[in-house]
C-alpha cells in the first residue's frame, strides 16, 4: 500500500519533470524558429536587392539622367544630385535647432515639469508616421507659398525627422558628461554658455556625430514626406525653389511602372540607398563606441 | 590715474556682459526647446486646419460612411480607417509572439558569441528603408502570395462558416492580408530590440537565483523576466503597432489601393497613409483637403498610440531610478 503510494508521488512527480522538460524545449525551439524567422527575412530582402539591384549598377547611374520608357541606358542623376541636395539641407536645418533644444534639456530643463513635457513629445515626434510631416509642412509651408513644390519644402519636412533624432542623442551625450566637468568650468569662473559649448561639446561630440549620422540614415530612404513637398521632377535641375527628384521618389514611380527598363532602375536606386543607410548606421555604432544609446 | 579706475571697473562691466550673454544663449536654448514642444501641435492643428472645408461639408459622416467618391465630391473615410486598423492588426498578430520568441533567444537561449551579431542583424533590418520592404513586397511576396497562399486559404479556411468570409476572393496577391504581412516584417525589429533592451535590464541576480532553484530557461524568461518587464515590453509592443499604423510605403505597394469596402483579406484594400501618398499628387483642391483630415485621423490615433507606448516604456525607467 505504502510501496504503490510512494510509487504514484513518485510517477506525478516524473510527469512534472517531463511537462516542464517538454513546456521549455518547445519554447526554447520556437525562439530559434522565430530568430530563424527574422534572419531569414533579413537575407531573403538583400538577396532579391542584390539580385535585381547589381546588374544596373554602373557609372551612367550617377552620369546619365532619366530615360524614356523602354529604352537601354539613363540613370538616376537627377535623383541623386535631388536626395544629396535635400538630405544636407535637413541636416543643416534639423542639426542646429536638434543640437540646441537637446541642451536646452539636459543642462537646463534637466529635471523640470517643461523638460519632462518637451522630452515626451521629442520622443513622439521620433516614432511619428513619416507621412504625417509631411502633410504638416505641405499644410504649413506649400500651401503658404501659393501651393509650389521645392526642394526646400522636403528639405524642412526631411528637418523634422532629423530634429527629434538629434536633440534625443545630444540630451542624453550631454548627460553621460560627469558633472565634475561642469562644477570644474565653473568654478574657475567660465561663464555658462562657454562651459557648454567649449568643454562639454567637446567631451560629447562622438555621441552627437552619431546621432546625426543616424538621422542621415534615417531620411536617406524616406519617401512619403517627399511626395507632397518635393513632389519630383523628371528632368535635372539644380533650383533648390523649385520640385526636384530624390532616389526613393524615382524608385516609387518606377517599381510601379509597366517599364522594364524603369524597374531596373530603381532597383538599382534601392541596391545604392540600402548600402548607404547600412553603411552610416555602421560607420555609427563604430563611432559610438559601445556607448548605449536607445534609437526606439 | 584713468588706468586705476578703470582695472576694478573692467571685470564688472565683463560679469554684466557674461551675465547677458548667459541669458541670451539661455533664451535661445529655451526657444528651440519650445519649438520642439509646439512642433506637434502645430502639426496636428495644420492638418485639421487643411481639412476644416471637407469636416464641415461631411461632419462625423466622414468617419461612419464608405462612399470615398472624390469625382462626386463625397468623402466618407471608413474603408481607409478600417484598412489601417485591420492591417496593424495583422501585422501585430504575427509580430508580437515572433519578437518575442527573437527576444527571449537573444538573451537566453543563443549561444554568447552569437548573441551580439544576430542582436546586430536583425537591428540593420529596422535600418533598411521601408520603401524597399513595399518592392520587395510587390515583386517577390505578392506572386508567392496569388500562386500559393491565397489559393490555399481559400480552400481551406475560406469555406468555414464564420470566418470563411475573410479568406474568400481572387488571387490578385495584394490586400490586407499581403499588406500586414510586410507591416509584421518591419516591426519585427523594432519590437524585438526593445524587449530585448527591457530584458537585458532585468537584474542578474533574480534570474540566477531562479536558476539556482532549478528554473528553466522558459521558466525563468515567464515568470522572471516577463513580470518585472512588463509595462516596458507592452510599450514596446505599441510602439510597434505606432509604425504599423503610420507606415506608407511598405503598404502603398502590396495593398491594392481600392476605396471599395470588402469583407475579405485577400481583395484590395488601402489604408490611410497609402490613400494619402497615392492620390495626393493629382488630387483637387477640395480632395486635398479630405487627406489632409485623414492625415490628421492618423496622427491623432498614432499619438495616442505612442503616448501609451512611452508612458508604459518610463515604468520600467522609473523603477531603475532613472
Amino acid at each position: 500500500m505504502a510501496a504503490r503510494s510512494i510509487d504514484a508521488t513518485e510517477r506525478t512527480r516524473q510527469s512534472l519533470y517531463r511537462r516542464r522538460a517538454v513546456t521549455n524545449a518547445v519554447s526554447v525551439t520556437l525562439a530559434c524558429v522565430a530568430a530563424l524567422f527574422g534572419l531569414a527575412f533579413l537575407a531573403w530582402i538583400l538577396y532579391t536587392l542584390l539580385r535585381n539591384g547589381l546588374p544596373g549598377l554602373s557609372l551612367h547611374l550617377f552620369t546619365q539622367d532619366q530615360p524614356p520608357p523602354n529604352e537601354a541606358g539613363g540613370g538616376l542623376r537627377h535623383a541623386f544630385l535631388g536626395s544629396f541636395a535635400m538630405c544636407g539641407m535637413a541636416i543643416l536645418i534639423g542639426t542646429p535647432v536638434g543640437i540646441a533644444a537637446g541642451t536646452w534639456l539636459a543642462e537646463y530643463g534637466d529635471r523640470s515639469k517643461l523638460g519632462t513635457a518637451v522630452r515626451f513629445v521629442n520622443d513622439i515626434l521620433m516614432s511619428a508616421p513619416s507621412i504625417v510631416l509631411g502633410l504638416f509642412v505641405y499644410a504649413l509651408y506649400v500651401m503658404q507659398t501659393g501651393g509650389r513644390f521645392s526642394a526646400v519644402a522636403g528639405a524642412i519636412a526631411l528637418g523634422f525627422i532629423v530634429l527629434p533624432v538629434v536633440v534625443r542623442t545630444t540630451d542624453e551625450m550631454l548627460r553621460l558628461v560627469p558633472s565634475q566637468m561642469r562644477e570644474a568650468a565653473l568654478s574657475l569662473g567660465i561663464p555658462q554658455w562657454k562651459v557648454i559649448v567649449q568643454v562639454l561639446y567637446r567631451s560629447a561630440l562622438p555621441g552627437i556625430v552619431t546621432g546625426v549620422m543616424l538621422a542621415l540614415a534615417r531620411i536617406s530612404g524616406e519617401t512619403a514626406p517627399l511626395i507632397f513637398t518635393a513632389f519630383g521632377n523628371e528632368f535635372f535641375s539644380s533650383d533648390i525653389t523649385g520640385p526636384m527628384s530624390a532616389v526613393p521618389l524615382v524608385m516609387y514611380k518606377f517599381a510601379g511602372s509597366p517599364y522594364e527598363n524603369w524597374q531596373h532602375l530603381a532597383w538599382a536606386g534601392a541596391l545604392v540607398v540600402t548600402l548607404f543607410v547600412l553603411l552610416i548606421s555602421l560607420v555609427a555604432r563604430t563611432v559610438l563606441l559601445r556607448k548605449k544609446i536607445s534609437h526606439d | 590715474m584713468s588706468a586705476t579706475i578703470l582695472t576694478p571697473a573692467l571685470p564688472a562691466s565683463r560679469d554684466v556682459r557674461d551675465a547677458r550673454n548667459d541669458r541670451i544663449f539661455r533664451w535661445l536654448l529655451a526657444a528651440t526647446a519650445m519649438f520642439v514642444l509646439f512642433a506637434l501641435a502645430g502639426a496636428a492643428l495644420s492638418m485639421l486646419w487643411g481639412g476644416r472645408s471637407v469636416l464641415q461639408q461631411e461632419g462625423l459622416h466622414f468617419f461612419t460612411s464608405t462612399a470615398w467618391d472624390p469625382v462626386q465630391d463625397k468623402y466618407g473615410a471608413l474603408v481607409p480607417i478600417y484598412g489601417t486598423l485591420v492591417t496593424a492588426i495583422i501585422a501585430m498578430v504575427i509580430a508580437i509572439p515572433v519578437s518575442f520568441g527573437i527576444a527571449f533567444f537573444l538573451t537566453e537561449v543563443a549561444p554568447r558569441q552569437l548573441r551580439t551579431p544576430i542582436g546586430v542583424a536583425i537591428e540593420l533590418l529596422a535600418g533598411i528603408p521601408s520603401i524597399i520592404y513595399g518592392m520587395w513586397g510587390f515583386f517577390v511576396l505578392m506572386p508567392v502570395m496569388a500562386n500559393h497562399v491565397i489559393p490555399w486559404l481559400g480552400d481551406h479556411l475560406g469555406t468555414w462558416p464564420v470566418i470563411g468570409a475573410l479568406f474568400q476572393g481572387p488571387p490578385i496577391g495584394a490586400g490586407m492580408l499581403t499588406a500586414g504581412f510586410v507591416l509584421s516584417i518591419m516591426v519585427v525589429p523594432f519590437i524585438s530590440s526593445v524587449m530585448r533592451d527591457v530584458f537585458l535590464t532585468v537584474p542578474t541576480r533574480l534570474k540566477e537565483s531562479a536558476y539556482a532553484l532549478g528554473a528553466t530557461r522558459w521558466e525563468v524568461n515567464w515568470n522572471i523576466v516577463l513580470p518585472y518587464t512588463r509595462s516596458a515590453v507592452i510599450g514596446g509592443i505599441f510602439l510597434g503597432l505606432g509604425r504599423a499604423l503610420g507606415e506608407t510605403m511598405a503598404v502603398a505597394f502590396v495593398i491594392g489601393n481600392s476605396v471599395v469596402f470588402t469583407k475579405s483579406l485577400l481583395e484590395p484594400s488601402t489604408t490611410i497613409a497609402a490613400l494619402i501618398a497615392n492620390d495626393f499628387g493629382e488630387a483637387t483642391e477640395q480632395y486635398r483637403s479630405a487627406l489632409l483630415l485623414l492625415g490628421f485621423v492618423l496622427f491623432i490615433v498614432t499619438f495616442v498610440v505612442l503616448a501609451i507606448a512611452r508612458l508604459m516604456l518610463a515604468r520600467l525607467d522609473r523603477r531603475e531610478g532613472r
